[in-house]
């Protein structure tokens, strides 16, 4: 399943969002990637959140593979909409 | 391509012959070489990994306590983050999974598996914040490698097999954690003759071959080694013809030193027309003081005390000193023993806190322990207390000049005066001397000489200091030469001095205990020699085995040529029909 957002807050996924993703994404049994300009990764570690360099208006298509792929990327768009939390 | 068989060629530093498997240190410097490592030892390596992840998260857990107290509170998230990525379980397995398949160390695999993520944000904008991160993760690898090398130093104390220690170059640190009953022999990196390893192996008795350069990099823990001292031959997997050769030279050679010992030990020490030549041992640490007798020496000649002092930061107390010293005594009873007070450099006793440009022609030694009262003071009280049990002397290190040797002796003397007023016992005929090891103290030993009671030529940093080649270069090694013209007059001045004013003259630097010096030293007119115990038997086989006109003659045509290598050759050829076997 893939869904495509668009990352709305400031700052981007900096570290912060990238450890709220993360956390999120290891809730799920599902394979979780976000692909940005064809770049694929894994969506449940950090490190790999954190060198995607997405800044805000940057488009991702959030992958999910697996038994919750559906709830996965429900819950993943919801929290990239609600902006983390942040403003 | 695993078991081919290599030679590599180095310098030998230690003699002996040693077969046995490789084990590979690494050293505290920050390099992380592309190592593999055996299949089996990888479930190990995985370990140190994961321990090495969690000691870093805990060292950044302290860190944000630490800080959260401060008013530098902002850095606290940066941190945080750190530890996170550190927790990263995909991140983890990738490393992992680079130690498992592609079998590389865990140092290796964790820089790999950091660099690739390095490499994606240097596209980056760098003035963003993605491109600004890469700085931390430089930062995490450093800690996490720091963290895994600190394991690999811990390793060391843990060798269950005998083995042969492979690293760059050791550090004392790493050697007072040695097993020395499984290391049977050391390669290195670097180094020289005069390198700690150097000075460890020959204390140990076993063989060592240094200045390999990439000898870490060419061997894996496991591997096969053979380490011929007696040549400076290193064999990495040999094959068997290789082994079963070298296991025949290895037990002739062993065999033939124990033939030397029993020959000589309890003969007197003197040349074939009966003049005696003394010979004292160097020692680095007290486990060595019983080989003494064992090997046949006289005495210490040069009791470094450096040991005592190896705990960063920590200084030993008077009676630490006198324990030890006190120590020597009870083993050698009334053998001589000459304590030599604290030679080492500032950055030693509190690392890392005043980086000095030229350390070797810096705070060091005598020097040191003039600025450092109290510190000084309270070896010599040590060695003084000791005195009453023994014959003990007392030699400054690195004296420059007449005033350094007067302003350590007045310290001397009101340390005396106030054991005097205390009613504490110490020898009051002790006896002061200094080494011979900066030039300028050998072109004025006849000023020396009037005041001192002896002398101790230090060939290693005489040569140094001489030549201008600082012996741990190894770039410059080949200009390291022991037999260089200007060196031999020098200390053919200092002997003849000696002799003039009637003060005994030794020489306790490495020079002494290589054979291919000694008839030139006897004809020279050295009467005392301080080597390390092992090379005792040989030292004396050759001593024995000339008489004193021989060895003048040697001399005066050692005197008449014109570099270190037409001398090596000459000697070599000469010493080579007294004592074949030490040259085979």
């Amino acid at each position: 399943m893939e869904k495509l957002v668009r990352i709305n807050n400031k700052s981007g996924i900096h570290v912060r969002p990238a450890a709220q993703i993360a956390e999120m994404a290891n809730k799920f049994q599902a394979s979780i990637a976000f692909v940005k300009d064809g770049v694929e990764i894994n969506a449940k570690s950090i490190m790999e959140l954190l060198t995607l360099a997405a800044g805000e208006g940057t488009n991702i298509i959030i992958k999910a593979n697996g038994p919750d792929e559906l709830q996965a990327v429900e819950a993943l768009e919801s929290l990239i909409n609600t902006k983390f939390y942040e403003e | 391509m695993k078991n081919n068989m290599r030679i590599k060629r180095g310098v030998a530093v230690s003699h002996g012959i040693a077969i046995a498997k490789a084990f590979l240190v690494d050293a505290t410097e920050y390099t992380i070489p592309e190592r593999q490592i055996n299949s089996e030892d990888a479930a190990q390596e995985v370990g140190k990994l994961e321990k090495a992840l969690h000691n870093s998260i805990e060292e950044l857990k302290i860190i944000i306590k630490r800080l959260q107290k401060k008013s530098t509170k902002e850095t606290v998230p940066i941190i945080d983050a750190h530890i996170k990525i550190l927790q990263d379980t995909y991140l983890k397995s990738q490393i992992v999974e680079i130690i498992k398949k592609e079998l590389f160390t865990a140092e290796y695999a964790v820089s790999k598996t950091l660099r690739k993520y390095i490499k994606a944000l240097s596209s980056v904008d760098q003035n963003s914040f993605w491109g600004s991160r890469i700085n931390d993760i430089y930062d995490i690898e450093r800690r996490v490698i720091r963290n895994l090398l600190q394991e690999k130093i811990k390793d060391i104390s843990e060798v269950k097999e005998s083995v042969i220690i492979v690293c760059r170059d050791l550090n004392p640190t790493e050697t007072a954690l040695l097993d020395k009953n499984k290391v049977q022999g050391f390669i290195t990196d670097k180094g020289g003759r005069t390198s700690h390893t150097a000075i460890i192996a020959r204390a140990m008795g076993i063989p060592a071959v240094v200045a390999l350069n990439d000898i870490t990099l060419d061997v894996s823990s496991g591997d096969l080694i053979i380490i011929d001292g007696n040549t400076g031959m290193v064999i990495i997997n040999p094959d068997k013809e290789t082994i079963k050769k070298y296991s025949v030279i290895s037990k002739n050679f062993s065999s033939y030193e124990k033939n030397l010992l029993n020959e000589l030990k309890d003969l007197p020490c003197q040349t074939k027309d009966d003049h005696e030549i003394t010979i004292y041992a160097n020692i680095e640490l007290p486990h060595e003081i019983p080989l003494i007798t064992q090997y046949g020496g006289q005495g210490i000649g040069l009791y470094r005390t450096e040991w005592l002092y190896s705990e960063a930061g920590l200084l030993p107390s008077e009676k630490e000193h006198f324990n030890a010293y006190k120590k020597a005594v009870s083993i050698l009873k009334n053998k001589k023993i000459i304590v030599r007070t604290l030679d080492i450099g500032g950055d030693k006793l509190e690392p890392g806190k005043e980086n000095e440009k030229n350390p070797f022609l810096g705070c060091r030694a005598i020097r040191l322990s003039l600025q450092n009262l109290n510190m000084f003071r309270a070896q010599l009280r040590g060695i003084l207390r000791a005195s009453n049990y023994g014959d003990i002397s007392i030699m400054f290190p690195m004296i420059s000049a007449i005033d350094e040797f007067r302003q350590a002796k007045s310290i001397l003397e009101q340390v005396k005066d106030d054991m005097r007023t205390k009613k504490i016992p110490f020898r009051e005929d002790i006896k002061i001397g200094v080494m011979i090891e900066i030039p300028s103290s050998a072109i004025m030993a006849d000023i020396l000489m009037k005041e001192v009671d002896f002398c101790s030529i230090g060939t290693n940093d005489l040569i140094q200091y001489t030549l201008a080649v600082d012996r741990t270069n190894e770039k410059i090694a080949y200009l390291y030469q022991t037999s260089h013209p200007s060196v031999l007059r020098l200390i053919k001045y200092v002997i003849e001095q000696g002799r003039k004013h009637n003060k005994p003259i030794a020489m306790c630097g490495e020079m002494a205990g290589d054979w291919l010096y000694t008839v030139l030293l006897v004809g020279m007119g050295l009467r005392i020699f301080s080597t390390s115990p092992i090379v005792i038997p040989e030292i004396k086989k050759i001593i024995t085995s000339i008489t004193l006109d021989e060895a003048k003659k040697v001399s005066d045509n050692v005197f008449v040529l014109d570099s270190a290598m037409e001398i090596d050759k000459y000697l070599r050829n000469y010493t080579k029909n007294i004592a074949p076997q030490l040259f085979e």
